[in-house]
């Protein structure tokens, strides 16, 4: 794989990471980071609509006709969103009931126009499935990380396992309320920008 | 060709929204009988859940199939209109409310907890942004409340949706819906408040019409099953249970 391409796909993951870079997708990093599950799933949900619909405007482009191109990239990103739905619906229900009003969301999620607008109306169809794939991971893996601190300290799990040993419960320890609210995610998603910039120092303003 | 001139445009859009909606409706088709199943699951682990059995929903098929003996509908009169328990299981809850109480046809689902028999009793209303529904479970004197789920569409996060949480829902095992003979349902109060004549559990702080509305639910729904509830009450066969009644009467008059 060229350097080019090796750039795009993980390039996302951290120098141009959607979420704590170019700051997309914020809203449901709140809303689905209170357990691990529903924001595994939900990377995986954004990864693969990401991606398809990076690949079908992609091959696309140069038909579609630029005063409604917006609109054609929300029909085609409404539609995979629906279609992830309704089998999310038929092989995981469970996970469907979790996270029902945030699938819809998706059509809304700032990485697919933003990737849409910015990759796929410009590039190849391999190259915007690397793209795609490269932010989806990219933003799952910071919906992985503040899941991770949430649910560890607010609930004591990970991943519906109890984590903390009921001997800390005893000893006084509590699981920390707040972590659940949204506003712990901002907070969390902050002091992983912190780190994030002061590892990276060229991200840095001046 | 003029990518730009209208006639594309419009062509463009058409041929597009036609392709849309025909892959939605092929997926919609050939998924639906997989997601219908689903959907009954669900309601099979809510209905267990009202007798205390939690199971994960790969079980709670066969479960359901061990537990509950047999469903059927009565009418307002307490009589058997239909012994079909598919039927019974079918019910649309949602419609059935909407009818006056002496028109709606009531199931039932007889549940076999330790060789004791539990009368499950569905429950559908409205709370603050929809609907609310659950399942409540009477011993089989028709009065002690065994244990009762509920859930919700889309109540608030935090305030009316702790109605689904185990605090609220474990506060109506032991409370009785008749006082005295005469059907009160339960009252939910905020903290610490008592109702008079009635059994309450506590509202939930800050779900104050969620709250309301599982009154109003449990109070529009059960008094439905007025005369289902005093037959069994009346029936000879649980002893036992009369007597805990006969005492709780020698209590009052006490």
């Amino acid at each position: 794989m060229s350097p080019e391409r090796k750039d795009i796909l993980f390039g996302p993951l951290s120098k141009n990471n959607p979420v704590i870079v170019l700051v997309l997708g914020i809203c449901s990093a709140l809303a689905v980071t209170a357990q691990l599950k529903p924001a595994l799933v939900m990377g995986v949900s954004v990864t693969v609509v990401v991606a398809f619909s990076n690949v079908i405007i992609s091959l696309l482009r140069n038909t579609i006709p630029s005063r409604i191109r917006i609109i054609v990239q929300l029909v085609v990103v409404a539609a995979l969103v629906i279609i992830v739905e309704q089998i999310l619906k038929a092989y995981a229900y469970e996970v469907w009931g979790q996270l029902s009003v945030y699938i819809g969301l998706i059509i809304t999620n700032c990485i697919l126009m933003g990737r849409l607008e910015a990759f796929a109306l410009g590039n190849g169809p391999f190259d915007s499935f690397l793209d795609g794939i490269g932010n989806g991971l990219g933003y799952t893996a910071i919906l992985v990380i503040v899941a991770f601190f949430r649910e560890l300290l607010g609930s004591g799990a990970l991943l519906g396992f109890h984590i903390i040993p009921q001997s800390f419960y005893d000893a006084g320890y509590m699981n920390n309320g707040l972590m659940i609210m949204p506003p712990m995610a901002l907070i969390v998603v902050g002091c992983i920008i912190w780190v994030h910039r002061s590892i990276n120092k060229d991200l840095q303003e001046k | 060709m003029n990518k730009n001139s209208n006639v594309y445009t419009f062509i463009y859009a058409s041929v597009m929204v036609i392709i849309v909606a025909a892959a939605l409706a092929f997926v919609n088709g050939s998924l639906k009988d997989k997601q219908k199943k689903n959907v009954e699951i669900d309601k099979m682990s809510q209905i267990l859940k009202s007798v205390k059995i939690n199971s994960p929903l790969s079980e709670a098929e066969a479960r359901y199939g061990e537990t509950i003996v047999s469903s059927y509908l009565i009418d307002a009169q307490g009589k058997t209109v239909s012994q079909d328990a598919a039927e019974a299981f079918a019910l649309d809850m949602s419609k059935e409310v909407l009818k006056p109480a002496a028109e709606r046809r009531l199931p039932v689902y007889e549940a076999l907890i330790d060789g004791q028999k539990k009368y499950i009793i569905p429950l559908y209303g409205a709370g603050l942004w929809g609907p609310i529904w659950g399942y409540i479970s009477l011993e089989s004197d028709g009065n002690t409340v065994y244990a009762a789920t509920f859930s919700h569409e889309g109540e608030t996060p935090g305030l009316g949706a702790e109605i689904t949480t185990a605090k609220f829902q474990e506060q109506f095992s032991g409370k009785h819906v008749f006082q005295q003979q005469q059907f009160r349902s339960l009252a939910v109060l905020k903290a610490g408040h008592k109702a008079d004549n009635q059994d309450a559990v506590d509202a939930i702080s800050g779900g104050t019409v969620t709250s309301r509305g599982v009154e109003t639910m449990l109070f529009d729904c059960l008094s439905a099953y007025e005369a289902f509830l005093k037959g069994l009450q009346a029936a000879p066969a649980v002893e036992q249970a009369t007597e805990n009644n006969e005492n709780e009467q020698a209590n009052v008059e006490e």
